[in-house]
């Protein structure tokens, strides 16, 4: 992951490694070898909405149900959160969506990856599109270009696997177990840290450093705006901006 | 639940919003197919992952649930040594070994 990272659409120069050679189960391994840093996380995150959605009266069934069926841990916690609340059935179903609609960015970007898997691939991608598994895909995508259909497919198998399961075994353990975890020990910021590691090494350009600045910069006037609003304004915007410094430095480059 | 909300109610709320996050996901990707989306979207799509991530994580960057809210400066030195050395080197796990020393040094130091 580390000295082939330069994947441009224009090339400058060849990669060493560009996955054109590499096998599916190659590469299945690769996605669940690259995901363990994200169960150091993972386990203790899962295991805790086991444990708080038990304090708030759900039984070991429903949260598994959740886990599986919902599978999006920020939304998990918010729906137990507003259910507590009383919020009305409507209001948590609204607010949690809202919380997941991110994950619609993540599917337009996948397309042009993805063309050619037919419907049921399309259909357990989907199902197993979170936060990790979308960015360690896209980063693997994106730095291994020449990766074919298959690869790309274990790939992101191998990813969702080491993610997606222990999420719904850390929920039920947290569910049956109940208070074993320890919750002094900084672990809410395992999340922050990986995703800024993640995300660092993909900012190559002025355009990726400029999505991601007006992006975060975003974020955080419109914190105050309900339930992840503020990030499905502002992500868009940096998302446009990137573009547009993208077309701008083309054109000089032309000039 | 504690307060009278039904278990039948809980279980609408799993399946409604299991349901729904399912067509989120599946949205493009299903819909789409393999039909061309314009050049323009595609270039801000290029963008997605580095907007939308350190997006989501900035106001937990600034305003950390741990610490109810209080800037941290343990936090934020965290993460500024996270992308400094994921810039720097290029390397994931060089960057989340980085920022978890310096969080934990911090954190022990203050």
């Amino acid at each position: 992951m580390s000295a082939t990272h330069d994947p441009r659409p224009d090339g400058r120069r060849p990669l060493a490694d560009d996955g054109a050679t590499r096998t599916v189960r190659e590469s299945f391994w690769r996605g669940a070898v690259q995901s363990l840093p994200f169960l150091i996380v993972m386990i203790p995150f899962s295991a805790l909405f086991g444990v708080v959605a038990t304090e708030a009266g759900l039984d070991v069934a429903q949260v598994l149900g959740f886990s599986v069926l919902v599978l999006a841990g920020a939304s998990q916690f918010t729906a137990v959160q507003l259910l507590s609340d009383n919020a009305s059935v409507v209001i948590v179903i609204l607010s949690c969506l809202a919380v997941n609609l991110r994950m619609a960015m993540y599917s337009a970007s996948l397309v042009p990856w993805l063309r050619g898997a037919t419907g049921g691939q399309r259909a357990w991608l989907a199902y197993a599109l979170v936060d990790q598994s979308y960015a360690l895909s896209i980063q693997e995508y994106e730095s291994h270009p020449r990766l074919g259909m298959p690869q790309r497919l274990a790939f992101f198998l191998g990813v969702a696997v080491v993610v997606c399961i222990p999420w719904m075994i850390g929920s039920w353990l947290g569910a049956t177990l109940g208070r074993a975890i320890p919750d002094d020990i900084a672990l809410d910021f395992a999340m922050p840290i990986t995703f800024l590691a993640m995300i660092a090494p993909m900012l190559r350009t002025p355009a990726h450093l400029a999505a991601c600045f007006v992006a975060v910069a975003g974020s955080l006037l419109l914190a105050g705006l309900p339930s992840g609003l503020g990030l499905l304004i502002a992500a868009p915007v940096g998302m446009a901006v990137g573009a547009i410094v993208e077309t701008r430095t083309a054109r000089k480059a032309q000039a | 639940m504690n307060s009278g909300i039904s278990d039948l109610t809980v279980w609408l709320v799993i399946v409604v919003l299991g349901i729904g996050t399912f067509l989120i996901r599946w949205s493009f990707l299903g819909a789409l197919g393999d039909r061309d989306m314009p050049a323009w979207v595609l270039r801000m799509l290029r963008y997605t992952p580095v907007a939308v991530l350190p997006a989501l994580v900035a106001p937990l960057v600034v305003w950390p649930a741990a610490t109810g809210g209080q800037l941290d400066p343990a936090r934020m030195a965290a993460a500024a040594v996270t992308v400094a050395v994921g810039l720097w080197t290029k390397n994931m796990i060089g960057a989340i070994v980085a920022g978890a020393l310096t969080l934990f040094a911090m954190l022990y130091m203050l």
